[in-house]
């Protein structure tokens, strides 16, 4: 994205072909009965990304951004669809709070996670990744790593708190 | 169209753009909408004549901070709201500290006060005047403040409504102080609160329809 926001256009396309299955993903997720407008919604939501692009800041994790706009535009569809179509329910603006909350999602928990773990040390990271996102035992976990079982215990759980301290050092 | 041959499309030839530019928009858009203000306080009700007198009393200056703290808080809630995804917190407790410490102030003038002045603190000699003076001065800084948000990307519109209508509030609130000869906390913490409000709630109430992109 920040490739984009100086003009690489390879770079950008390149960007934009990652979104597109995760657009996609989060529309079918989201879109029950709605299964045609997909594709429709990925298109509308690159165009926006385009469009916008001058509105994200670097600083910012680019998946909050993304999803942030794709919400938006999920909701200007259903806000229209409420319009047209009498015998749905009719979506207004406090039905926007369904998705303004920024829960976040399973997908965009694992990307920025995976950047957020490449920050520790294996000490902590491995321990993480072992115990907490495989599930593998604290006994497992030490014969893979070779540590103690106590440090793996200290690693997950200094790791974790680095973690959440970086995360709300972000906010 | 094919997403691909989209992607392809909107890759090629893509021209750079400035991060920072959504700061300069909303600098320039709050910079204008003063300047605006400005000669239509000057067409409309004049310079207070003793403003240079009030200017050497401290509460001038904390009714000053009170407006400009406010304004500060106000950008930067606009700024946050005009881009997808950016985090609220911060931005909205800037936003309720001025409000909060003003009427603190307000509360301890009024224990102060002796129980027959209170009232006068509280209505001055302009109460009525003035909330619709200053949201009739934020006027200008309303409708650049909307143009410069909707060129960025607001997702909340109706929040971003209510926003640039703070923001504009506290503008004119700024222009109006020039005016405006009330210097006692109870009067400032309700009706000039109450003066920037008013844009806030139009803004919210136009937010969804004209924000939109």
């Amino acid at each position: 994205m920040i490739a984009a926001q100086r003009g690489d256009g390879v770079a950008y396309a390149e960007f934009l072909r990652e979104l597109s299955p995760l657009l996609r993903g989060f529309y079918r997720r989201r879109l029950f009965n709605l299964q045609d407008d997909i594709e429709d919604l990925v298109q509308e939501t690159l165009l926006a990304v385009h469009n916008k692009r001058h509105t994200y800041d670097p600083l910012q994790p680019v998946t909050a951004w993304l999803y942030a706009i794709a919400r938006y535009k999920l909701v200007d569809l259903l806000r229209a669809r409420a319009g047209r179509d009498a015998l749905h329910e009719p979506l207004d603006e406090s039905h926007e709070d369904l998705f303004a909350d920024p829960a976040p999602d399973a997908e965009e928990a694992r990307r920025d996670l995976g950047a957020l773990l490449q920050q520790l040390p294996d000490k902590q990271r491995l321990p993480i990744e072992y115990v907490k996102l495989q599930g593998l035992s604290v006994r497992e976990a030490a014969q893979r790593t070779g540590l103690s079982e106590s440090a793996v215990k200290i690693g997950v759980f200094r790791g974790l708190r680095v973690l959440a301290q970086r995360i709300r050092g972000a906010r | 169209m094919n997403t691909d041959r989209l992607i392809i499309a909107l890759a090629a030839g893509v021209e750079p753009v400035d991060p920072s530019a959504g700061r300069w928009r909303l600098a320039l858009s709050t910079v204008a909408g003063f300047a605006v203000g400005l000669p239509l306080l000057l067409l409309l009700l004049g310079i207070n004549p003793a403003l240079a007198q009030a200017a050497v009393l401290p509460m001038f200056w904390v009714k000053f901070a009170f407006v400009a703290a406010l304004a500060v808080a106000g950008w930067w809630t606009v700024a946050r709201l005009s881009r997808p995804g950016a985090a609220l917190g911060r931005p909205a407790i800037a936003l309720a500290m001025p409000v909060l410490l003003m009427a603190m102030l307000a509360l301890s003038a009024l224990t102060l006060a002796q129980a027959d002045q209170r009232l006068a603190l509280l209505l001055g000699s302009s109460w009525s005047a003035c909330p619709s003076l200053i949201a009739l001065l934020s006027l200008p800084a309303f409708v650049l403040t909307l143009w410069a948000v909707k060129g960025l990307a607001p997702t909340r519109l109706r929040l971003a409504g209510a926003g640039a209508g703070m923001l504009a509030g506290a503008i004119g609130a700024l222009v109006y102080l020039l005016y405006c000869p009330e210097l006692a906390p109870p009067f400032l913490v309700v009706w000039y609160t109450l003066g920037m409000l008013i844009p806030a709630a139009a803004g919210a109430m136009v937010g969804p329809r004209l924000l939109r992109w």
